[in-house]
């Protein structure tokens, strides 16, 4: 049996997968679904998000992306519940003449990558979205990001995981030992492989290089839908992102501070989103304030996960970052076996 | 390379470094080991010194010295109130003051700066301002006590270079502690220029941490700054209108 510590959504998937494969698993939490699973916007952009320095993480991206249609459809077919899965595309627009100049050369970076991307002008952005400011200068569509609603996600993994008997077990997890693992209350659970899912809270229970980055996001309510597809932006400087859910939710994120555990939601967070938010999309103040979370971000010192057997008897599977949910299926592959040389990426033995 | 002393302490780089707008903490301990700096500066305001794995953990293992700074604050208050708190938690006096008057520019405000600045140096910090160009502030920071001053070349994160490279030699002329250029650098030769107008150390962090190869930037700023500093002890030729044959009679 696979004791499985964690139950966001790289636990859950990591379960759901398992037990669809016929193998014994139990689930070790808590509280599911309530860390960085609950606070994640749930992008599934690895187009637009590329950086420089980081071409394998965007290797990985896109993988798992490809997966995301089939993981979503047998999903919603397992639980009987809707992720909200939508793929239409991630505008990346820029706010000032600085703002694009920078993305024009990110845009020259992707061509040399060869993503397909599509340079806009603010007019054309406009077109697309009508809800931008005008004073947008430009922008980049990147057409085959998508996304999913991440709380949508883990209650519909906790469903199919329910109808197929596979226990989740709400206790805390204080020690992982080889093939079994020892809860709160002391008592020892055994099977024969532990799988480490516990975000950022893996380096509390394992000698892994995982450290906790806090994010604040917000989610908004709208009446009608404010946006057709996801948006995000450089404003002076500073990145934000406006996530619409076909419930008229907007969710607008996100901080990325290195403070610890801390997950106080903070008036400085909230101030620094809204006003970026506003200056992209200013009809976002109209809007209802639904829902405010922080939330803390699994995070390695290369930015990629750590996917795999570190010895017999252990497995991780975190240092998600900032793409646990995107990354969630090619992970669940990952551990059976699939994709070698994109595991060989994620090895925990390259620290 | 001749040693650098700030407060009576000692290093052989001239480069000081940031560590704001590094894609990943690898990243990041690539350009500081290829910058070969030996002193850092931290935003204590976006940083848990007591978590693990953090940026302050890659410079205890590189034995980079950590430099405080108060960015993010806009009053005296909070930058005294900022020090204070990264004195305690990192068990050093050293604090790059910065004390910024708006949020587009980031420009700092000198009012806020000198008033800041006093109060710090009353209560026995090392204090390293950062100002604008203006050499008159620079000369009264430094009668107030302050280790070092550290005028910008451009606004920060700008990468326009030296705007005002004739301010930045009235500063040199007349400062009897160390002038370190902070903010504005783009490239390595703008780190080069700054140390051939006589600055003492150049402190940068966005031109290498959002390059598209921060390592390499961080050698070329290295190899800059050494190349500047080089330039500037050799005296450089004057400046003629006329050719002048380089080879005709003497050897």
């Amino acid at each position: 049996m696979d004791l499985i510590v964690g139950g966001g959504v790289v636990g859950l998937s990591i379960a759901w997968r398992l037990a669809r494969a016929g193998q014994d698993v139990t689930v070790i939490d808590p509280a599911p679904a309530s860390g960085a699973s609950h606070a994640a916007a749930g992008m599934l952009a690895p187009v637009s998000e590329v950086a420089y320095t980081e071409e394998p993480l965007l290797r990985l991206g896109l993988a798992a992306l490809e997966r995301w249609p089939a993981f979503a459809a047998e999903l919603e077919a397992d639980s009987g519940l809707s992720v909200d899965y939508r793929a239409h595309g991630t505008l990346d627009v820029a706010f000032g003449a600085d703002d694009l100049a920078a993305l024009e050369e990110l845009a020259a970076f992707m061509d040399k990558l060869g993503l397909p991307v599509e340079r806009l002008t603010g007019r054309e952005c406009r077109r697309l979205e009508p809800m931008l400011s005008p004073s947008v200068r430009g922008g980049v569509l990147a057409g085959g990001d998508a996304w999913v609603d991440p709380r949508r996600v883990t209650a519909a993994l906790l469903a199919a995981l329910e109808t197929m008997r596979v226990p989740v077990v709400p206790r805390r997890a204080t020690d992982l030992l080889d093939g079994a693992v020892r809860l709160a209350d002391g008592e020892i659970l055994t099977g024969e492989r532990v799988v480490l899912a516990a975000g950022a809270w893996s380096g509390e229970l394992a000698d892994v290089p995982v450290r906790p980055v806090k994010g604040q996001i917000m989610r908004l309510r709208s009446p009608h839908p404010l946006l057709g597809r996801c948006v995000r932006g450089m404003v002076h400087g500073s990145p934000v992102y406006l996530v619409p859910r076909g419930d008229g939710e907007v969710v607008v994120g996100a901080t990325q501070e290195e403070l610890g555990f801390d997950t106080r939601v903070t008036a400085g967070g909230l101030y620094e989103l809204l006003r970026d938010a506003r200056e992209l999309v200013p009809g976002v103040t109209e809007l209802e304030l639904a829902d405010v979370v922080a939330g803390l971000r699994p995070c390695t010192p290369d930015n990629l996960p750590l996917v795999g057997e570190v010895r017999r008897g252990l497995a991780l599977a975190t240092g998600h970052h900032r793409g646990g949910v995107l990354l969630a299926p090619l992970t669940t592959a990952l551990l059976q076996g699939e994709e070698p040389e994109l595991a060989a990426l994620c090895s925990p033995q390259r620290f | 390379m001749d040693e650098l002393i700030i407060a009576g302490e000692k290093f052989s780089s001239r480069l000081i470094m940031g560590t704001g707008g590094a894609p990943s903490l690898e990243v990041l301990d690539q350009a500081l080991v290829a910058s070969g700096t030996e002193l850092t500066t931290v935003a204590m305001r976006r940083l848990d010194p007591a978590a693990r794995g953090s940026v302050l953990d890659v410079l205890r293992e590189r034995r980079i010295k950590v430099l405080p700074n108060t960015a993010g604050c806009f009053t005296a208050g909070e930058a005294v109130l900022t020090a204070r708190l990264a004195r305690e938690a990192l068990g050093t006096a050293w604090v790059k003051l910065e004390v910024i008057n708006d949020e587009r520019t980031l420009l700092p405000d000198p009012i806020e700066t000198f008033d800041a600045a006093e109060r710090l140096v009353a209560e026995g910090f090392v204090v390293l301002p950062y100002i604008g160009d203006d050499p008159a502030l620079a000369r009264r920071l430094e009668q107030a006590g302050c280790a070092a001053v550290m005028p910008l070349g451009a606004p920060i994160g700008s990468g326009l270079g030296i705007r005002n490279p004739h301010n930045i030699e009235l500063i040199v002329e007349s400062a009897s502690v160390p002038v370190i250029l902070d903010a504005g650098i783009g490239t390595a030769s703008d780190a080069a220029l700054a140390m051939e107008l006589g600055c003492d150390a150049v402190l940068l962090a966005t031109a290498v941490t959002r390059a598209q190869r921060p390592d390499q930037m961080a050698s070329a700023m290295r190899l800059a700054v050494q190349a500047g500093r080089l330039a500037r002890q050799a005296g450089r030729i004057p400046r003629r209108r006329y050719a002048e044959a380089s080879s005709p009679m003497t050897p």
